[in-house]
């Protein structure tokens, strides 16, 4: 090492290093002289006197690090001749340093002369690209405490996009800057300082990235494969919980940027066919897919029962054995990169939590609620054939239109209506007009047969609507005989003040059976009054039928029975004059 | 009918008396072990059938020190579904209390429920759930 100091310090001129620059320019040599054995792991002052114990960086790691620098083989030819690596036969610190300075002069295009060095130059840029250099950089990565983590994430979602696009680094680099340019403290020329030298200028700034470690990870990871979750997800995993929060938002705003590819992060149209999917087997989204359900569907997949039963495990979080939606579209994301070739993490990546699927993507849910209050009413109500046809083209339409606006519910309207022969264009106009955020209800749920006509008398307002809609009456009325008595006894209340009415019925689609069912009775308002009464005569007669079947079967039960005790006593009898008989035969 | 054997770090989880999942720490001496445990397999009979119509609740799930030799102490815990865990501990681990004891036992319950909740794991088959093996590590990890 004295000799080599020496040495080095006779043939050149005494380098004058910034303190940036010792610290970035020590950790490299470290590095690189760690495979050599030892790696001295001192600081700036110390490497540059003669330091114990490896005193020369290895040759292979240089020439790697000198290649990622991605300068040309003949720069780095002469910058290795200059340094005086080649004249001594190796590199020591010195050589080394002056080495680096001098590949920092050819990035900024300054020419390779030792002149050159000798003024103040921005960080050399690496790119990284072996195995080696990222273990090393992964010790650096823990090395720098909490100020790495935030731009760290951010880089590691860059090397998941870099190793989809399998790209070399110098495409990442542009992705990669935006985020940092956010730090306004950062050195002018930071923006020359690529984000594998981040880690010097860490120390200097607060807020930095830790590119290297993540952009060497990505090299190597890309010869074993697209292992993209991984490597990187376990290093972020030690300091998940200072920046999950943080990861969770800038990988939120990372949606919308520049990594779409990221393989552990679910794009729209495959969050929606997941949800699709999950439709097909459980139609209510927000409850559970079953254990054997999902077995028999995820076995559909073709891999292999060991790989099905991991990917279960990294998926349901609660370990209930059902999966729930967001579970769900974890698992299936996971199967889908599995038979693209992704290997599977170690653990259940950040962007496939329930709770982050379930923050970002809230919408798919809250329609679904929406069209379960609705379906759920639907059953409530027993339709005649006509009401049938209509809810079932509303809930056809519900499902392509589960967003309750005006405009969908005036829509929807107009389908009901032309594919049903009940004409009530203009209640259902005015309805929907006046409505708003109204789920599209059927056109004609079975209005309340018994409360109703107690209502008749109070709702003088609806006549004239029910003058103006005669027809509907006819037309309704025999199809309402039908209905089923099921209608809460509040509604009718609700129905004598029509403006009410439209307010309270506005809040009711939230309710699960009351909303449509309501909503829909305010409709054939005109007509109901006239079915009501027919159809409490009807359930009078009904009623009376009940009544005398009823007798007639008390009846016939009381003469049965009167049939049973006679032949009981028969019986008693004849066993009696058995028993005389026997002890005569006996003898 | 599981058992796991746990040796000063060796779990061995077993089904019907036949083994679901083995783990020894110290890799040697493994058939020794095995031996054991399944001789302790008998104590284990002998006590759920001593316990007989008992409700079977938490504490009774919890064998206790099956038998002690020289070197070893063996403990046993048997689930509702008869399944039995053996955990063969050192006996120079005397740090090692009751208590310790039956947390490790319902570690290892809560997680072997959670394999079972996996659809794809079949009831006897051996346990390659990558979670129960990464507690299993850290339990034996603790203890020695």
């Amino acid at each position: 090492m004295e000799a080599a100091a020496s040495g080095g310090c006779g043939s050149g001129p005494p380098l004058l290093l910034s303190e940036g620059e010792q610290q970035c320019y020590s950790e490299l040599f470290a590095r690189c002289a760690g495979a050599a054995g030892g790696g001295p792991g001192s600081g700036p002052p110390e490497a540059a006197r003669a330091a114990p114990g490896a005193s020369t960086a290895a040759s292979g790691p240089v020439a790697d690090l000198f290649r990622a620098s991605q300068l040309p083989a003949e720069t780095l030819h002469q910058i290795t001749e200059l340094c005086g690596a080649k004249r001594v036969g190796y590199f020591g610190p010195t050589q080394f340093y002056v080495a680096l300075k001098l590949i920092a002069a050819a990035q900024s295009g300054l020419p390779v002369r030792i002149e050159s060095i000798k003024c103040e130059l921005p960080l050399p840029r690496f790119m990284m690209s072996k195995t080696d250099a990222e273990i090393r950089f992964g010790n650096m990565a823990e090395l720098h405490g909490t100020k790495v983590q935030i731009p760290y994430l951010i880089t590691e979602k860059n090397t998941f996009k870099r190793m989809d696009d399998e790209d070399k680094q110098q495409e990442t680099q542009s992705p990669t800057m935006s985020p940092l340019a956010s730090p306004p403290s950062s050195p002018p020329h930071y923006q020359r300082v690529p984000l594998s030298h981040g880690y010097s200028k860490l120390r200097k700034s607060t807020e930095q990235m830790h590119p290297a470690p993540y952009e060497a990870r990505q090299p190597l990871v890309q010869p074993e494969g697209p292992s993209l979750g991984g490597p990187g997800a376990k290093p972020l995993r030690h300091q998940a919980s200072l920046i999950r929060s943080f990861s969770v938002e800038r990988e939120l705003q990372d949606n919308n940027s520049s990594y779409p590819d990221e393989p552990w992060r679910i794009t729209e149209e495959q969050r929606e066919y997941y949800v699709n999917q999950f439709r097909s087997l459980q139609p209510d989204p927000s409850s559970f897919i079953s254990g054997s359900v999902a077995k028999n569907f995820f076995t559909k997949s073709k891999l292999s029962i060991p790989e099905l039963s991991y990917i279960w495990e990294l998926s349901d979080a609660d370990c209930d054995g059902a999966l729930s939606l967001p579970e769900f579209c974890a698992a299936f994301h996971l199967i889908v990169a599995r038979k693209n070739g992704y290997p599977l993490p170690e653990g259940l990546p950040p962007t496939l939590q329930p709770e982050y699927l379930q923050a970002a993507f809230p919408k798919p849910k809250w329609e679904c609620a929406l069209f379960d209050s609705y379906s759920e009413s639907v059953p409530a109500n027993q339709q005649p054939r006509d009401l049938n046809r209509m809810e079932k083209l509303s809930i056809k339409d519900m499902a392509d239109f589960p967003v309750p606006t005006q405009d969908v519910t005036g829509d929807d309207k107009q389908a009901l209506k032309s594919a049903t022969d009940e004409a009530l264009p203009k209640d259902m106009s005015e309805d929907s007009a006046s409505k708003s955020g109204l789920l599209p209800p059927p056109p004609a749920l079975p209005p309340r047969p018994c409360p109703s006509q107690s209502e008749q008398a109070s709702e003088a307002e609806l006549h004239p609507q029910l003058n103006r809609a005669p027809s509907q009456a006819a037309e309704s009325s025999p199809a309402k005989k039908d209905i089923p008595y099921s209608q809460p006894p509040s509604k009718p209340i609700r129905r004598k003040f029509r403006p009410e009415n439209q307010a309270t019925e506005s809040q009711e689609p939230t309710t699960a059976v009351g909303g449509p069912a309501s909503v829909a009775t305010v409709k054939p308002h005109p007509t109901v009054q006239k079915q009501s009464s027919k159809q409490k005569k009807a359930i009078q007669t009904a009623i009376r039928k009940n009544k005398e079947a009823n007798a007639v079967l008390a009846r016939l039960n009381s003469e049965l029975q009167q049939q049973l005790k006679e032949v009981h006593q028969e019986r008693i009898a004849l066993e009696n004059q058995l028993e005389q008989l026997r002890p005569v035969t006996v003898l | 009918m599981g058992w796991i054997l746990v040796t000063s770090a060796t779990v061995i989880l077993f089904l019907q008396n036949y083994p679901l999942y083995i783990r020894s720490v110290p890799t040697e001496n493994e058939l020794k072990f095995h031996y054991m445990v399944h001789t302790s397999l008998d104590v284990v009979d002998e006590k759920i059938s001593a316990m007989g119509k008992a409700l079977v609740d938490q504490r009774e799930l919890y064998l206790g020190l099956l038998y002690p030799t020289e070197d070893y102490k063996v403990y046993g815990y048997v689930t509702n579904s008869k399944v039995k865990f053996v955990m063969v501990v050192d006996s120079s681990n005397t740090a090692l209390r009751d208590n310790e004891i039956r947390s490790m036992f319902r570690k290892l319950h809560n997680s072997y429920t959670d394999v079972m909740c996996n659809p794809f794991y079949n009831p006897g088959d051996r346990i390659q759930s990558r979670a129960f093996d990464g507690m299993v590590t850290s339990m034996m990890i603790q203890v020695c």
